[in-house]
């Protein structure tokens, strides 16, 4: 017979095995870019225009990109999508009309990120006549990134209790009123958690960008939204990939600064979190 | 005056049948007390009279409840509810300061004015019995207070939007004698002015406040009568079977 | 005055939450818009079918079989790595971890899930592909291999946060009436946990696995992109989103080649779609 309490101790072993082999690497990449990474970091790298073909310099024209880009697709997508969470908390009912809205989200969220790349270059950038330009980029990302700001506003909305809203509507508020001034304020934190978690996407993401947006190499700033620009994460993949014999300081430096940018997105997210979550008076 | 007139009412949440057939008149400035078990449909009714009960998907309801003689269904029902104060079981304050919880509904009328909100609310807090108490903090988290006071605050929060009506869902059953000594004291002051419906658990309550009583059972209005008709000769057994405590 | 301002709002409010079925109408409409083209000239039973992809030769070949199996392949090795370890990730956080350490593990699987794909594909490049050509001694270390370890690696989130999630969602009385039986913990989870979890899980493997096809950036660096049939997992190979992002910056807008790439995106978008659809069946499922 098998000794039930020996199998125990070797399953849970497989299972802890199992969840270091997931965790362990995560913190290697973590140490690896910030070891070899850090020591690239200087005012001038992160300040400079790229020089000799990307080969040396700075990355200073990529990272006003990636601001840029990231946030003309939240200035799309905020309003979109908190006001898509207000309905989904506030006013669906459970219909099938509700169903498919869900349904639609879910999608949205599991649409690989190069169709984005698609959809943005035949929508925007054909259709549209924008071009490849930081508005068709910005477009793309920020319907990418809506179903994240829905799904999370949508939580921090219906976090808040029912109660507070038949207080507010017994006194003669309106249905909006309440929303307004007792509703959406106490769900600031989450909206903004959600908004963050959305930033860092939008910064990291490669493919929808590709098509819509990227330069190759294009050292000077952007003038208007018509033009092209130059982002973080597709700069790190043409300097890795496509341009040889870059200073692997270049590429672990600008490695560096993309994880460190998109990290401290979702720290700052978290950390809202959680002080919310104590200070919360309820 | 007859304040409410309810004719045929029924209330439905999806299958459940939460009030059968009810019919009333509700005189104004006077405390009708509504008792029964729990589940009897005493809250559905009380939400049903300032159509709070709407926003339950599954709510349905025929009949008629007329409010001085004009259909609730019909009217703005954001009047309606300013007409129809209420103060829920619990004390809910709304996460604002005590200032603000005092001032909302006067703000959502529109009234920005800050001396005008000022008076309303030092006015409120003192018909709800709570100014001495709060007139140095009102800056502070209605949350800082303790029950009985947030439970006062909802009162006084009520009043200032100048109801004709409160609607009181069994608001002591969170507080200690004392405090609920406080509350009752408050609403017999308060019928002076407003028309006063009590639901309650407590029958000694009911006793002890209400001009008028009705008692609920499994959604009828089993009994309404004067309260020391219904507590010394009830006309029905239901309701004697209750009040001495053999149910409920 | 204060009525009209609301009544707009509400309209707005309406129209945002319609907008996510009309996006997804919108992209899956524009994606036929550019792709269908492509049928006039190639029929669907040789693009999806034919066995060379040779956009740029003169005619044009485009079978897309290739890159299917491409990505297939990458996608089975990567299911077969991920599912026994992110399901056992789950179990261990939700069940055997104590407290502390598993918020640590959590923060560590959500840190996973935020690193771009683009740096994970050039950390990647860097130590696994040389790691992989030195153990199997391969002239490049650009393979479906690895290809499928980055991709096993970059859907553990997804898998074990929904697994997880569903392990929560089992009623505590299922435990406690196996434990009044006096199974052991393990026996616990594998004889009652798991099974009742199970729709939960699958969703989150089929989650994860969609998640696998449509990551594009880190696969392109690490897989080799050669675009012919794979015969081993040791060698390079091609798959649908890596073409896509490879050839449509040099393809020009309105060639045959266009489309096809258009057509591509077509058969990710209702890959991806019919994932998701059942992916939430069983979710819906597990609920009721």
């Amino acid at each position: 017979m098998r000794n039930p309490r020996r199998t125990e101790k070797i399953a849970f072993f497989f299972l802890l095995l199992a969840t270091l082999l997931i965790v362990v690497p995560v913190g290697l990449i973590v140490v690896i870019i910030i070891q070899k990474g850090l020591p690239a970091i200087n005012w001038q790298f992160l300040s400079d225009m790229p020089r000799q073909g990307m080969r040396a310099g700075g990355i200073f024209p990529a990272i006003v990109g990636t601001i840029y880009l990231v946030a003309g697709a939240i200035i799309f997508a905020l309003p979109i999508g908190l006001l898509a969470a207000i309905y989904l908390s506030e006013y669906s009912r459970e219909n099938m009309l509700t169903r498919l809205i869900k349904l639609a989200i879910v999608n949205l969220a599991g649409v690989p990120s190069v169709v984005y790349g698609l959809f943005g270059l035949a929508l925007f950038v054909v259709f549209f006549k924008f071009g490849a330009s930081i508005l068709s980029g910005s477009l793309t990302l920020g319907i990418m990134i809506l179903p994240i700001i829905i799904t999370a506003s949508r939580e921090a909305l219906e976090s808040v209790p029912s109660s507070f809203r038949e207080v507010s509507l017994s006194l003669g508020a309106s249905k909006w009123q309440t929303i307004r001034h007792i509703v959406l304020p106490n769900a600031i934190p989450g909206i903004l958690t959600g908004t963050i978690l959305g930033l860092g996407r939008a910064a990291g993401e490669t493919a929808p960008i590709l098509f819509t947006v990227a330069a190759f190499y294009l050292p000077q700033l952007p003038h208007s939204i018509f033009d092209q620009a130059m982002a973080l994460p597709y700069h790190l993949y043409v300097i890795s990939t496509q341009v040889p014999n870059v200073d692997e300081k270049i590429r672990y430096g600008t490695a560096f600064v993309l994880l460190a940018l998109v990290l401290v997105m979702n720290l700052i997210a978290i950390v809202i979190r959680t002080r919310f979550r104590k200070k919360k008076k309820w | 005056m007859v304040k409410f007139k309810i004719r045929d009412l029924d209330v439905w949440f999806g299958p459940t049948h939460a009030i059968k057939q009810v019919n009333m008149e509700i005189q104004s400035h006077e405390i009708l007390s509504v008792i029964g078990p729990s589940n009897s449909g005493k809250t559905t009714f009380l939400r049903t009279l300032n159509r709070l009960s709407d926003l339950h998907a599954s709510f349905r309801m025929s009949g008629i409840v007329e409010m001085e003689r004009v259909d609730t269904r019909g009217m703005d029902v954001e009047t309606l509810r300013r007409k129809i104060g209420m103060v829920f079981a619990l004390p809910l304050p709304l996460p604002l300061s005590i200032f603000e919880n005092v001032a909302y509904g006067i703000r959502m009328q529109g009234v920005k004015n800050r001396k005008t909100l000022e008076e309303k609310v030092e006015e409120a807090l003192q018909q709800g019995y709570l100014w001495d108490e709060v007139k140095d903090r009102l800056d502070e988290s209605a949350f800082k207070l303790s029950g009985g006071q947030q439970q006062r605050l909802c009162i006084a929060r009520t009043l200032a939007v100048q109801p004709e009506v409160i609607l009181f869902d069994e608001p002591c059953s969170g507080l200690d004698p004392i405090s609920t000594a406080k509350v009752e004291d408050a609403m017999v002051e308060l019928k002076k002015k407003y028309t006063i419906i009590l639901v309650t658990n407590n029958v000694k309550q009911a006793a002890r406040v209400g001009d008028k009583t009705a008692f609920f059972l499994s959604g009828e209005l089993v009994e309404l009568d004067r309260t020391d008709k219904i507590f010394t000769a009830p006309q029905d057994q239901r309701t004697e079977d209750y009040i001495s405590g053999k149910f409920g | 005055m204060r009525k009209i301002k609301e009544f707009v709002i509400e309209k707005l409010i309406l129209l945002s939450g319609l907008a996510s079925i009309f996006f997804v109408i919108l992209i899956f409409l524009f994606l036929l818009k550019e792709g269908l083209a492509l049928f006039k000239i190639t029929s669907p039973f040789d693009f999806l079918f034919g066995k060379s992809w040779y956009p740029i030769s003169e005619p044009p070949q485009l079978g897309i079989l290739p890159l299917i199996l491409g990505s297939l392949l990458v996608t089975v090795g990567a299911a077969v790595i991920s599912v026994p370890i992110g399901v056992g990730c789950a179990v261990y956080i939700a069940e055997v971890a104590p407290l502390k350490i598993r918020e640590v593990l959590k923060a560590g699987i959500e840190l996973l899930a935020a690193i771009p794909s683009v740096v994970l594909g050039f950390i990647g490049m860097v130590t696994l592909v040389p790691l992989v050509k030195n153990v199997f001694h391969l002239p490049t270390g650009l393979t479906a291999l690895s290809g499928s370890i980055m991709l096993a690696f970059m859907a553990m989130p997804t898998i074990v946060s929904i697994a997880e999630d569903a392990l929560y969602s089992v009623p505590k009385t299922y435990k406690e009436g196996a434990f009044a039986l006096g199974a052991t913990h393990w026996q616990t989870i594998w004889r009652v946990m798991l099974p009742a979890a199970s729709s939960g899980i699958l969703a989150a493997v089929m989650l994860g696995i969609g998640r696998v096809i449509g990551e594009t950036m880190a696969v392109m660096m690490i897989t080799g992109n050669a675009a012919v049939i794979p015969h081993s997992i040791l060698v390079p190979v091609r798959t649908l989103t890596a073409t896509i992002a490879a050839e449509m910056g040099e393809a020009v807008v309105g060639s045959e080649h266009y489309f096809a790439l258009f057509a591509i995106g077509i058969v990710l978008f209702v890959i991806s779609f019919a994932i998701n659809v059942t992916a939430d069946l069983c979710l819906h499922k597990k609920q009721s």
